[in-house]
């Protein structure tokens, strides 16, 4: 058979040399590697007492933002659900009541938002998608969990703090 | 013997088409098809009186007719222009006709909010379509925009007249439909609005066809209102022996799984409905059952409602059973169990109106 590529190999046959058998220059020159490591620049960091910086282009968690007055952004208009190729986002829409203009900033707004992040790509659409500069995608991780249902993140976890407000 | 009709010979953009006397250019053009026929937001074939209020249909005669071969000295608005014989059109070959389409663009959105985030005609509006296709891409407009207040035009029918570009296919379809129009348009010019006399709600058995003429989001269905967004619906065509004899019963219910959230009449690839249907079809039926549901509707490729719409799937067979002695898998998951959306207390579709944040806080 004609190999691949002209990288391989033939494995060496021949019986060991003395030298080879007692394994000691082996084991010092493995332990030389080990001990060169050691003086050498360290590639970890000690997570999470040092972190590393992200791209300035790095996609994590969303957040729901709100305008200057603390209304909220959103309006539910689905662009961000139809151009997610995950199809993370699902959403109910509401018609804002007299005397909730404090609250939202148009006339309709989702009522109920969520995004599945067990399902979310952190491809960023919904961000580019957004006519109401609504949803951003910060620079964070989505938090571990141990069980699945604490992945389902609804409005609550996903609007920005009132200002003020402690989260 | 019955003596042969003279059939015209039209070129539209260097397409020939044979028609008969008395057809307008629009109406040749669409006998050809394809991309050679001009949009039309206020022109509706079914609709007597209707067109000439837009100008998104114009068209440049480099031939006015056999007898007389001058051009026509300015642009014709192709859907009140009959042809002649040996007339010759440009459409979509003419640049004259392009840069002027997008200046009626422009000056069709001068007024317009452009809220198509919140507006439930976006996804199939035609002044949409209009103008991502013949619009530029910003305003020069830099006053203050129109505004009126949302009317409630009867209980099912909400007005937005920021939204109107006053096209009057509604006060055509009032006026043909019912014996007794009630609204039409108040004012001239820029102040002119679409409006009933002193709020009088509109009650006739085919005032919902409105909704359906209406080419941008003026006039649009309370019971449908913020409920969802077109493009997540599925269509499917469905009809019902209507008690009304002149409705057909026809239509095409807007579905999410089992639940119907809007019932509207089919339209063809124009936008215009093949035939009206009453107020019972459009607003009072909105249960499944009462539907005999024919199969899916057929949308454009293009058009965003398709997106999503899976068809033509296969999916492979699912083995795992097999392979596990017919023991099913664990779920370790039920999204339901979780998720705040589609909760099964609250049927969205069922609630008369728009819902509203007590809706939803009930438990």
């Amino acid at each position: 058979m004609q190999a691949l590529t002209n990288r391989a190999k033939p494995v060496d046959r021949r019986p060991m040399t003395f030298m080879e058998k007692i394994y000691l220059p082996a084991i010092a020159k493995g332990m030389g590697i080990t001990l060169k490591h050691i003086f050498q620049k360290k590639e970890t960091v000690r997570y999470p007492e040092q972190k590393r910086p992200f791209s300035p282009v790095f996609r994590g968690l969303h957040v729901l933002n709100r305008d200057a007055e603390g209304r909220e952004n959103c309006t539910a208009c689905g662009l961000c659900a139809v151009a997610c190729p995950a199809e993370a986002i699902t959403m109910e829409a509401a018609e804002r009541k007299p005397g909730e203009e404090n609250l939202y900033r148009e006339e309709k707004y989702a009522a109920r938002y969520e995004i599945n992040m067990l399902r979310c790509i952190f491809c960023g659409f919904c961000e580019e998608a957004c006519p109401k500069d609504a949803i951003y995608l910060t620079e964070t991780f989505a938090p571990a969990h141990y069980k699945r249902e604490g992945f389902i993140y609804g409005k609550k976890d996903l609007l920005v703090p009132m200002p003020g407000e402690k989260k | 013997m019955a003596e042969e009709k003279k059939l015209f010979k039209v070129k539209i953009d260097n397409i020939s088409v044979e028609v008969e006397p008395g057809t307008t250019i629009l109406n040749a053009a669409r006998q050809i098809g394809g991309d050679i026929v001009p949009p039309a937001m206020c022109y509706y074939s079914k609709l007597k009186g209707s067109g000439g209020k837009c100008r998104t249909c114009l068209v440049k005669v480099t031939k006015g007719s056999e007898a007389d071969p001058r051009p026509m000295p300015k642009l014709v608005a192709s859907c009140r222009t009959t042809v002649m014989d040996g007339m010759e059109v440009a459409n979509i070959t003419s640049p004259e006709v392009q840069e002027a389409r997008k200046g009626v663009v422009e000056f069709l959105l001068l007024n317009h909010p452009l809220d198509c985030p919140v507006c439930d005609q976006a996804g199939e509006c035609h002044l949409q379509d209009l103008g991502y296709e013949h619009g530029a891409d910003g305003t020069r407009y830099e006053f203050k925009r129109r505004t009126f207040e949302k009317i409630d035009i009867g209980d099912k029918i909400q007005l937005h007249m920021t939204r109107c570009i006053l096209c009057y296919r509604c006060v055509f379809t009032a006026d043909q439909l019912t014996e007794k129009r009630e609204h039409g348009i108040l004012g001239r010019g820029e102040a002119a609005e679409i409006s009933t006399y002193i709020h009088k709600a509109l009650d006739n058995e085919f005032i919902g066809n409105v909704i359906d003429v209406c080419p941008v989001g003026a006039l649009t269905d309370k019971t449908f209102r913020f409920k969802n967004r077109v493009w997540f619906l599925k269509p499917v065509d469905a009809h019902r022996n209507c008690e009304n004899p002149k409705c057909c019963g026809k239509t095409v219910l807007w579905m999410r799984g089992d639940e119907v959230f809007r019932v509207t009449a089919r339209k063809d690839k124009y936008g215009e409905v093949e035939d009206w249907i009453c107020n019972t079809c459009r607003f009072d039926k909105k249960e499944a059952k009462d539907w005999v549901i024919e199969g899916p509707r057929a949308v454009e490729r293009h058009s965003v409602i398709s997106q999503g719409h899976y068809v033509g799937v296969t999916k492979p067979k699912d083995t795992l059973t097999e392979v596990l002695d017919g023991r099913k898998p664990k779920l370790l998951m039920d999204i339901h169990n979780v998720s705040e959306v589609n909760r099964p207390g609250i049927d969205l579709s069922a609630i008369q109106g728009p819902a509203h944040s007590d809706d939803f806080n009930k438990k």
